[in-house]
């Protein structure tokens, strides 16, 4: 196996493993439009990243997170609907994002590589970064594991048994917006919540408890990955768009499992 | 006599510059049921949310009592059909059981549907099964919020009096809300009428002994679900302010 086809393999397969988990509970919280936001504004960090000069990681995470915040801010206004000011955020910074890219960079950066991802192109630092990231928020998902289900039943009642429903909520938002930053080398800014969310929705119809849909989501994952980067090898198809495209075909499979 | 679980004093709650809670005193004792009722908009939600420490109160002192455990059992439950969710594990997410687990199921009577999906519950199953998570937890104060809501005539007595029992065996306090203005346990110690304010209170007995009250049902009637029939010296004009009644229509 050629060594950018291998790093590219390891990439996919860091982030499939820690999109399951997380993204069956996108799926659960209905968290969808919320991530794709969160997605949008990655562009924007990679610019700001690039015109301030540090890690473009780190970029996109900050990037993430002050978005959150300010969809926070303004939904205590409640004058328009969460998904409205959604619509409003997604968009707004993925125009920002594109219009900075080509006002302040000089075309010094590859657009089309961080709208649909450019997976073939990992070395072996994003790789190791990649990994790093997906194990510690793996492990922090499986930590926070209970409390994560029992504010996605009922938050009135979680809190009431015990658990810091703010806090939770804030490290959950948190923990997506650096899965983000790794998910946007394997495919692209444009295309993330799919990978959350697609291998989820699959492994609804094949399991019956949380734990079992998390881990199917991630093995569907790694199983999309393979799929993608096969066919964009025999065929040179765009790798990340190809990934999503398995993902969508394992999907479609598991509708033919009757629902009980 | 022991301390009371909660006492509730001049309580006041606004939201956007209006009154959603004025004035409110409440006491919850071990082994004492205090419904709450009211129309829709009174506050009780507000209120229950204060006692549950979910929103703190603008005005007035809420005392706990040392010791106190709260077993919620909330009004509704949205559980996204996405979620594969056993009852036995939904029962399992409040934590660690205090009560062992057979002995809850036992007594709600839901051992049969341990592995059932939540989302494929009925009405009446549902509210048994959140009941059973708030027992899990050996409460001292059991706050049902509209227990027998989507519950058919038949199973709403049956809660009622699973209710009773488990204030009896376990002498907790219980405090219930309901929307319905007449249909109040008849086993209720204490009914609080709220609408923004306090209106009324007292022991449902006064009110079954209630000429109305038996014109309505007759002597032999004493059922577990009683109608509690009162009338209010004032009435709330558009902005909530209370108006007196003097010659206007009571009913």
């Amino acid at each position: 196996m050629p060594d950018f086809l291998l790093y590219a393999l390891l990439s996919g397969l860091g982030v499939a493993l820690v999109s399951g988990p997380l993204g069956a509970l996108v799926v659960w919280r209905r968290m969808a439009y919320f991530g794709d936001t969160l997605a949008h504004s990655a562009l924007m960090g990679v610019t700001f990243g690039l015109l301030l000069n540090i890690n473009l990681n780190l970029a996109v995470a900050i990037g993430c997170l002050l978005l959150a915040l300010i969809l926070v801010a303004l939904q205590h206004n409640r004058l328009l609907a969460t998904d409205t000011l959604l619509g409003i955020l997604s968009h707004s910074t993925l125009a920002l994002g594109l219009v900075m890219v080509s006002l302040f960079t000089n075309s010094r950066i590859d657009l089309l590589g961080y709208l649909f991802g450019d997976i073939l192109a990992a070395g072996p630092g994003d790789v190791i970064t990649i990994w790093i990231i997906s194990v510690l928020v793996s492990t922090l998902l499986l930590l926070l594991w209970r409390p994560l289900l029992a504010i996605t039943v009922h938050e009135d009642l979680a809190q009431v048994e015990g658990v810091p429903v703010a806090a939770v909520r804030t490290a959950l938002m948190l923990l997506m917006a650096l899965v983000i930053a790794i998910a946007m080398k394997v495919v692209g800014v444009l295309l993330i919540t799919a990978l959350l969310i697609i291998p989820a929705a699959a492994s609804r119809r094949l399991t019956h408890s949380p734990e079992a849909m998390a881990l199917l989501a991630s093995l569907l994952g790694a199983l999309s990955v393979a799929l993608g980067l096969g066919a964009s090898f025999i065929w040179d198809s765009p790798a990340g768009p190809s990934i999503v495209l398995g993902a969508t075909a394992l999907f479609v499979l598991s509708l033919l499992r009757p629902a009980r | 006599m022991t301390e009371p679980l909660i006492k509730a004093h001049n309580l006041g709650v606004h939201r956007g510059g209006r009154a959603i809670l004025s004035g409110a005193d409440m006491t919850l004792e071990r082994g004492k049921i205090v419904t709450l009722i009211g129309p829709n908009g009174a506050g009780k939600t507000t209120l229950v949310r204060c006692v549950l420490g979910l929103i703190k109160p603008d005005e007035g002192r809420l005392e706990r009592g040392p010791g106190l455990r709260i077993g919620y059992m909330p009004q509704r439950l949205h559980i996204d059909p996405s979620l594969p969710l056993s009852v036995h594990r939904f029962l399992t997410l409040g934590g660690k059981p205090r009560v062992p687990l057979q002995e809850v199921l036992e007594m709600t009577g839901i051992a049969h549907l341990t592995e059932a999906a939540m989302t494929h519950l009925s009405g009446g199953e549902t509210q048994r099964v959140l009941l059973a998570r708030a027992l899990l937890r050996a409460p001292n104060l059991l706050v049902l919020d509209e227990p027998v809501q989507g519950v058919d005539v038949g199973g709403q007595e049956a809660l009622y009096q699973l209710i009773n029992d488990i204030r009896r065996q376990r002498q907790c306090g219980v405090l219930l809300v309901s929307h319905d203005l007449h249909l109040v346990m008849a086993t209720t110690d204490t009914v609080i009428c709220l609408n923004q304010h306090v209106c009324c209170h007292g022991h449902p007995e006064h009110v079954t002994s209630d000429p109305a009250y038996l014109a309505l049902f007759g002597e032999s009637a004493k059922p577990l679900v009683a109608p509690y029939t009162h009338h209010h010296d004032h009435r709330h004009d558009d902005h909530g302010n209370i108006v007196e009644l003097d010659s206007e229509d009571h009913a």
